[in-house]
């Protein structure tokens, strides 16, 4: 008997690393006890390098592996550097914190860990079963990580509330998966682009879509699923809430635009009224939930899904130029969240973390720098030029604005003019209320290279926008030019 | 009567329905939510299994076993996180779940 061949390992290089390193970096910690979270944390943060180097270094084509179900393409790069970014900065601005509030278990890095390749799969997946295995591994690693202060009642109530949540969604995606499946007799992205367009697509394939769409926006936050984000930001601890924000949305959202995008490339006339919905939803109550909210991490929570309804409006006009939108978004919005929760992590006092924004009266007279750089990144999430906030917007505007969604475009920059004022009452507070007692404890030093990093990127980001946007549009090329190939053949 | 691929469907159907009305009026127990999550799933894999079938192609019966593998890690998780929750609240009923509102 012949032994089977080995699939090609090429295209989930980087999975495979994140994988067994993963598993070692387990081993380490629990050879070395207590006390090895700093060295399982740089152990993290030298994978995700590594597991970004072999991503970079994948050819610049489309690749399919495992008979189909793995695809590599330049989208897929481009969105799993952005999350192995994204990781790789929660890890090193967790590990003071930890520290600090005495959590330092070394298993809060190989969660991370499991968690990102679960986010890498989903950015490849190519397949139903593929993207339903990456979606649970990245959520049941999730679950655990927002539980993790395990004495604290908030930070398990998130987690509970999570979990609910995270697996009623997860019912739903399955539910629809298990339709497509039955109506189109194929898990294969491609092959189910195939079976839905012809004489009209089955009414059971547009039924499945729409479960997976409520279960893929479950995932992002948007609105009519939007309601555990909240809860689950304030809860979880801080740098938890700053991991959150970023890298499960981009990899949430980078799923929602393969499956829309692949599977369903000729039913765009269908998804794209519900994203519109949902787009819009998401924004306009993103602007205004968040007005009345005084917990930081509760307002950074509606903020957020604020930005996912941007973010969406790309997707909305269905074009690769939107897919460039929303690529330069998330890569924006990343940069931004990670400076505001380097400056959240730095509203301490003696007694502990403290959460409420009329804490932060008065930051201006004791940390001007701190104060001005805090100011600098809300009004860069407000949008306001020339900061980066404003580019990534701009883009999702002329790309809705091209695809003829005029009604979207304008209710997005309402609902933009809207949101600035909750971003704009944290400078007036910072600035113009009577100082409150300071906070006493300096940044950790690799919080604050995390702060002057993304800060420089959002100051200087108009003087060189073109490298971002060539490596964007050469993405979202290979994604459209990608379902063109699967129609001809 | 022959039992075709309808009725199937219409049953995990009914299951699908009432695991989602478990968890949305159920206002006692957690463990309740916990069962209506697995009714679900369960639900998705008599659809994936009589699909299978009605096609005669095995990609949905693989996927069954992977949706039963996955479950039974999110039961495990799922529990785990309920003991440390009771741990600091000392309830698992649905209503004292309220510490963070608005």
């Amino acid at each position: 008997m012949e032994i089977a061949n080995l699939p090609d390992l090429g295209p989930i290089a980087s999975e495979l690393t994140l994988a067994i390193g993963g598993m070692a970096l387990l081993l380490l910690g629990a050879f070395r006890g207590d006390g090895a979270l700093r060295l399982v944390g740089y152990g993290a943060v030298l994978l995700f390098g590594l597991a970004a180097v072999l991503v970079i270094g994948q050819p610049n084509e489309t690749v399919l592996g495992f008979h189909g179900a793995i695809i590599m393409d330049p989208f897929a790069k481009f969105m799993k550097v952005l999350i192995l970014i994204g990781s790789a900065v929660a890890v090193i601005m967790s590990l003071n914190y930890l520290e600090q509030e005495k959590l330092d278990r070394f298993e809060y890095p190989v969660l991370i860990v499991f968690a990102t390749l679960g986010m890498l799969m989903m950015v490849s997946a190519n397949d139903l079963l593929a993207l339903y295995m990456g979606l649970e591994l990245q959520s049941l690693a999730l679950y655990v990580v927002a539980s993790f202060n395990r004495d604290s009642l908030r930070s398990t109530e998130s987690g509970l509330k999570y979990f609910v949540l995270g697996a009623l969604a997860s019912g739903m995606l399955l539910y629809g998966s298990s339709l497509v499946y039955g109506f189109s007799g194929t898990t294969n992205f491609p092959s189910i682009a195939e079976a839905a367009t012809g004489h009209g697509m089955p009414l059971g394939i547009l039924f499945g879509m729409v479960f997976i769409l409520a279960g893929l926006a479950f995932k992002v936050s948007a609105v009519p699923f939007h309601m555990w984000t909240p809860d689950v930001y304030e809860g979880a601890p801080t740098p938890v809430t700053a991991f959150f924000a970023a890298a499960p949305k981009i990899a949430a959202i980078a799923l929602f635009i393969r499956v829309m995008m692949g599977a369903f490339p000729e039913a765009v006339a269908q998804w794209q009224q519900v994203v519109v919905f949902i787009s819009i939803a998401s924004m306009v109550l993103g602007a205004f939930a968040a007005i009345g909210q005084r917990n930081i991490k509760r307002l950074m929570a509606y903020s957020s899904i604020g930005h996912m309804g941007f973010a969406l409006v790309g997707l909305a006009s269905g074009t690769a130029q939107g897919i460039q939108g929303v690529l330069i978004y998330l890569s924006i919005y990343l940069v931004m969240n990670a400076g505001v929760f380097c400056c959240i992590l730095a509203m301490r006092r003696a007694e502990g973390m403290v959460e409420n924004i009329d804490e932060l009266a008065g930051l201006s007279k004791e940390r001007p720098v701190l104060a001005f750089v805090f100011a600098m990144f809300m009004f860069s999430l407000a949008g306001i030029p020339p900061l980066a906030g404003f580019f990534a917007k701009f883009y999702v505007f002329v790309a809705a604005i091209d695809a003829d969604l005029y009604a979207l475009s304008v209710i997005g920059v309402l609902s933009s003019v809207v949101g600035a004022f909750y971003y704009l009452r944290i400078v007036k507070i910072m600035f113009f209320d009577e100082p409150a007692e300071p906070f006493e404890v300096p940044l950790a030093r690799e919080v604050s290279i995390v702060l002057t990093l993304s800060s420089l990127f959002t100051i200087f980001f108009f003087v060189h926008p073109s490298t971002l946007i060539s490596l964007a549009t050469t993405a979202a090329a290979s994604l459209s030019s990608g379902a063109v190939a699967v129609v001809g053949h | 009567m022959e039992i075709g691929l309808a009725h199937y469907l219409t049953v995990a159907a009914m299951l699908f329905t009432l695991g989602i009305f478990g968890i949305f009026l159920n206002r006692k127990n957690v463990i309740i939510i916990l069962m209506s999550i697995e009714l679900m799933l369960l639900a998705v894999n008599i659809n994936l299994v009589s699909f299978s079938t009605h096609l005669g192609d095995l990609t949905g019966q693989i996927f069954a076993m992977l949706v039963l593998t996955v479950a039974a890690g999110e039961a495990a998780i799922g529990l785990a996180i309920l003991v440390v929750y009771f741990r600091n609240r000392g309830s698992i009923a649905v209503e004292d779940i309220n510490m963070m509102k608005g």
